[in-house]
């Protein structure tokens, strides 16, 4: 027999997490399981993992700051991804997302044997994946998250000067310092192609972070444009194919 | 009660006393003498000068005929329509009779006849009469309540059943406040299902409206703070109701839900100048805000209070770095006028 199932309540009212505690009390003679943490918004969920991991997430969808999607997309880079559950009151966007990657949802009010029948199957089902919950979400994240010594570490989007493609990985670079991240430099251009911009073929950064362009001469006479940037002494490369950056940032 | 139906009821006269209606008047007949001048004259500096000499004999009997029906409305619109009509023209040929009699010597009154005069007068108030009367028609009850039922605010499903699940969450612990949220939630029902047709009191609007705050504030706790400025306001205005309700919505939805502190909507109603001022303000983050949804809201309210109002009411929004905010504007209506 396994050890009960630790479950951690995300929701942004306090009103929805009691209701799910009772419920949850209510089944704990047919499942044994114990709430070890809630969470009123999506970070301090994911801070809570850290001390007291669990492993399944009851998620609210809507939340303020960082909604449970994100949340979800963040306990990816677990060494082991919890089962998550997400919850809503209403959202035609969402619902319709649910069913179409055949991810579990229940919604708010929740019966306590929907309530019952989704965690008998939680254990079961594999958590969903990157792509899935790419596809769920509604807009770009505000964080990216990195792994280190088995916490997760949020950086907010907003902070990032540059994404540099390195052999495996990609660079984060921000004003303090860099963190590793294992994604590809395309799939986030996709997602943040409103704040970023793409320099090289290995490096996006952010639109707002740009205060110039210097001309540099190479050794061979041909020059080539480099990008100033805010926040750091770093001067960035731009390649032939992206001159045209210069000029629409000149405008 | 006043309602849509008096504003348009096809086969009645215009109310005098709506500034739309004085204001579509006015401009007609400057139309009219526009076009009059420019029949007569051959270059534009001419049209100018008949225009003026027009004017100088119209302008009188314009602004006096407005003011004669504006003290009429309330008799006229007892009267049938063909009856009314016939006594309208009367009236306005009796005017225009007097005005050139008795102030002829001002205007030169060796430039048209007496006869031509009346003329024209009868031909201008019979095509006004039949214009507004066409018009009323086309905004006909049938239509316009049909608009109007359509725009009627729909609260979001959303906020449905996140009070439904917060009453669930208080059952058990709290069967008290359970009990008072049930009734909060069906007074508000019973007034988004009923026939909205008729105006209310702002002060029912103002209770409708706690009503919906105390359940909002029942699952977003101490996020959700009002701030009520109502010692000035007219308790007995009258307003469509499902106004100020949505707006709050709005206002909780856009406003507080995104935010993880605490927020304050600020309600400021009074009166000033014989006009109902309401203005609402909520904090707006551009980050992190909902999507879409907004706009239709307003532009909703914006329309139906045109519809009971005509251009006597407004609404402008604005919105601020970090805020947002509506601001209405309706005349002062007291109940059974």
């Amino acid at each position: 027999m396994t050890s009960p199932l630790r479950i951690m309540i995300v929701d942004d009212e306090a009103p929805a997490r009691n209701r799910l505690k009772e419920l949850l009390a209510d089944c704990a003679d047919s499942f044994p399981h114990q709430v070890v943490a809630e969470a009123a918004n999506g970070r301090e969920a994911l801070e809570l993992m850290s001390n007291n991991p669990a492993d399944l997430l009851l998620l609210d969808i809507r939340m303020p700051e960082m909604d449970g999607i994100e949340v979800a997309r963040h306990l990816l880079s677990l060494p082991q991804m919890p089962a998550v559950i997400f919850t809503t009151a209403y959202d035609l966007y969402a619902i319709q997302a649910f069913e179409v990657n055949a991810v579990d949802y229940l919604l708010k009010p929740v019966r306590g044997e929907r309530l019952l029948g989704a965690l008998q199957k939680a254990r079961q089902n594999r958590p969903p994946g990157p792509a899935q919950l790419q596809k769920l979400s509604q807009r770009p994240r505000t964080y990216l998250s990195v792994q280190e010594r088995g916490k997760i570490v949020l950086i907010p989007v907003c902070d990032i000067i540059y994404l540099k493609a390195e052999l495996k990985y990609v660079t984060i670079r921000t004003h303090e310092r860099e963190y590793l991240l294992e994604e590809s430099l395309t799939n986030l251009e996709q997602e943040f192609k409103a704040n970023f911009i793409r320099i090289h073929r290995n490096c996006l950064v952010a639109k707002d972070r740009i205060t110039g362009f210097e001309k540099v001469a190479e050794d061979d006479g041909e020059a080539h444009w480099e990008v100033v940037l805010k926040g750091t002494e770093e001067k960035l490369p731009i390649s032939r194919r992206q001159q045209y950056v210069v000029k629409e940032f000149a405008k | 009660m006043p309602s849509i139906n008096q504003i348009a009821y096809p086969g009645a006269l215009p109310n005098f006393r709506n500034l739309g209606i004085l204001l579509r008047i006015l401009l007609l007949v400057n139309g009219v003498c526009l076009v009059a001048a420019a029949v007569k004259s051959t270059s534009i500096q001419q049209t100018f000068q008949e225009f003026t000499d027009i004017a100088a004999l119209a302008e009188p009997i314009l602004i006096l005929s407005l003011l004669m029906l504006m003290l009429a409305n309330p008799w006229l619109g007892k009267l049938p329509f063909y009856r009314g009509a016939f006594i309208v023209v009367l009236l306005e040929l009796a005017l225009t009779f007097l005005v050139y009699r008795l102030g002829g010597g001002l205007f030169g009154s060796g430039m048209v006849s007496l006869e031509r005069l009346l003329l024209f007068s009868l031909l201008i108030t019979a095509a006004l009469i039949i214009y507004l009367n066409m018009r009323s028609r086309l905004l006909s009850p049938a239509l316009s309540e049909a608009r109007l039922q359509a725009l009627q605010a729909r609260i979001r499903p959303h906020f449905l059943f996140n009070s439904i699940n917060a009453v669930l969450s208080l059952i058990r612990s709290d069967t008290k406040r359970a009990e008072m949220a049930l009734e909060d939630l069906s007074d508000l029902f019973r007034v988004l299902m009923a026939d909205n047709r008729q105006l209310s009191s702002l002060q029912q609007e103002v209770d409708l409206c706690r009503r919906y705050l105390n359940l909002e504030q029942l699952r977003l706790g101490e996020r959700l703070q009002v701030a009520w400025h109502i010692d000035n306001m007219p308790r007995d205005a009258q307003i469509p109701p499902l106004v100020l309700q949505p707006l709050l919505e709005n206002a909780v939805y856009h406003g507080i839900e995104p935010r993880t502190e605490p927020g304050i909507i600020d309600i400021n109603i009074f009166l000033r100048n014989d006009q109902v001022h309401i203005v609402l303000r909520n904090p707006y983050q551009r980050e992190g805000a909902h999507h879409a949804g907004n706009k239709m809201a307003v532009e909703n309210i914006r329309e139906r209070l045109s519809l009971h109002f005509d251009v006597e009411a407004s609404l402008t929004a604005t919105l601020r770095s970090d805020s947002y905010q509506v601001q209405i504007t309706i005349p002062y209506l007291r109940p059974g006028k």
